[in-house]
């Protein structure tokens, strides 16, 4: 788009640095001399989705779900105020719908339109959930996209497609596997993946956890 | 017809495996998380809205060249010229030319939390009766409007049912126009494959695809 990060001054200090590198500081510095950012909120925002919101969160509410009856019918009722309760609240996830599996359906989110995504619970989104061949594919080829992940749904499972077109962000909200019946909310919340989140997946069985 | 969106990818033929990631895997170079942190900045000044940013990215000649955080970067970029927040000249020389344009608010280290934990809720009280319910059979709009829309191209002109109805929100349409909020109902419409693909039904494992529809997209079948 543009070469200034070309400008020699910048190649001196910089030397080291790729294009990209050299173009993004180039326009952190102008934002924060024009007073429009702070770099020290600037590094906040990405201590935040690096170390306190992503997946666990969503794991958490799953496993929730899973060992009291009233939250999981809460959840499928009114999962904004649900998840709520256990604190995930705000951006990309002002309007949130858990979406149950169950042994005849299985359900797959995507954003065909761009990378919406549910940040609150799931933090941010894969490369894979952004690129071409999910947003193109999910919805034509879902039985093919659990195949690059390695899920072979049985030919009697139907598939539901949730394409997040709107400010709606979607939950799945995986089978709770066998073998789990004896373990605690924080043992179960260990089984739940973020994609088994987003239907890439399903949960671990108890054992296979890492 | 002027505007085109090259984010539209449901359904485009793409024969390239999708390729998984390790949960902990966020970024893959040391700009990106910068590119994040000043889109977010960025957007919290109220100099744009979230469609208008859609638009910047979807509408980007070499989208289909570039990687997610290149787009957002592109993206960003163009919405602060369009803006007048920023002169070309200051994004090529990297220095201060120009007085900053008035902002709304300015993200600081006190506020991240919680403007981060509120988000920006888009459901309005409803000022118009809903026009369809639950189970009830509607067709999409048809045609790609001259702006930037929610709607996906395959899932135009199509049959489906009203499945949910999400109350009233903000109508991306016309936030993206810099037509103010105009909210509308939105609705999940789903749609069988056989719908929209033209796939043999197969009533023992159904496949079904829904969109969230606001009401301007569809009329009653």
């Amino acid at each position: 788009m543009t070469d200034h990060d070309t400008h020699p001054k910048d190649d001196h200090e910089h030397s080291e640095l790729s294009p990209l590198e050299l173009r993004v500081r180039a326009l952190e510095t102008l934002l924060t001399q024009k007073g429009y950012v702070d770099p020290a909120a600037l590094d906040l925002v990405i201590d935040t989705y690096q170390t306190k919101i992503g997946p666990r969160n969503g794991a958490r509410v799953v496993a929730r779900a899973w060992s009291d009856p009233e939250y999981r019918s809460w959840l499928l009722r009114d999962a904004t105020d649900a998840i709520a309760s256990l604190g995930f609240t705000g951006r990309q996830g002002e309007h949130m719908i858990a979406v149950e599996n169950t042994a005849g359906v299985h359900n797959l989110v995507v954003c065909t339109l761009c990378s919406c995504y549910p940040w609150p619970i799931l933090g941010l989104p894969p490369t894979w959930y952004k690129s071409a061949p999910y947003r193109s594919r999910a919805v034509t080829d879902p039985r093919g996209v659990l195949r690059d992940f390695g899920l072979d749904l049985p030919e009697s499972t139907g598939i539901r497609v949730w394409d997040s077109t709107a400010e709606v962000r979607y939950l799945v909200v995986p089978q709770r596997p066998s073998g789990s019946e004896l373990l605690d909310e924080a043992a179960l919340a260990k089984l739940v993946t973020r994609d088994s989140m987003i239907g890439t997946g399903v949960a671990q069985t108890p054992g296979s956890a890492s | 017809m002027t505007y085109q969106s090259r984010a539209d990818l449901g359904g485009r033929p793409d024969p390239r495996a999708v390729v998984p990631e390790p949960e902990d895997e966020l970024f893959h170079a040391p700009w990106e998380p910068r590119v994040l942190a000043l889109t977010v900045a960025m957007g919290a000044t109220g100099l744009w809205n979230i469609d208008r940013s859609r638009a910047a990215r979807e509408t980007l000649a070499n989208y289909a060249d570039l990687t997610y955080y290149e787009i957002w970067l592109a993206g960003l970029e163009n919405l602060l010229l369009g803006s007048g927040a920023v002169q070309p000249q200051e994004l090529r020389e990297g220095h201060v030319l120009q007085a900053a344009i008035p902002i709304s608010r300015k993200l600081e280290t006190g506020s991240v939390a919680a403007v981060l934990a509120r988000g920006s809720p888009v459901s309005r009280p409803a000022s118009q009766p809903q026009r369809f319910t639950v189970g009830q059979a509607v067709r999409t709009r048809a045609g790609q409007p001259d702006h930037h829309t929610r709607l996906p191209a395959y899932a135009r002109g199509k049959r489906g049912i009203i499945e949910r109805v999400h109350g009233v929100h903000v109508f991306a349409d016309a936030q993206a126009q810099g037509l103010g909020e105009q909210p509308h109902w939105l609705y999940t419409v789903v749609f069988t494959a056989a719908e929209l693909w033209g796939e043999p039904v197969t009533p023992d494992a159904p496949r079904s695809v829904s969109v969230d529809a606001w009401e301007p997209y569809l009329e009653p079948a």
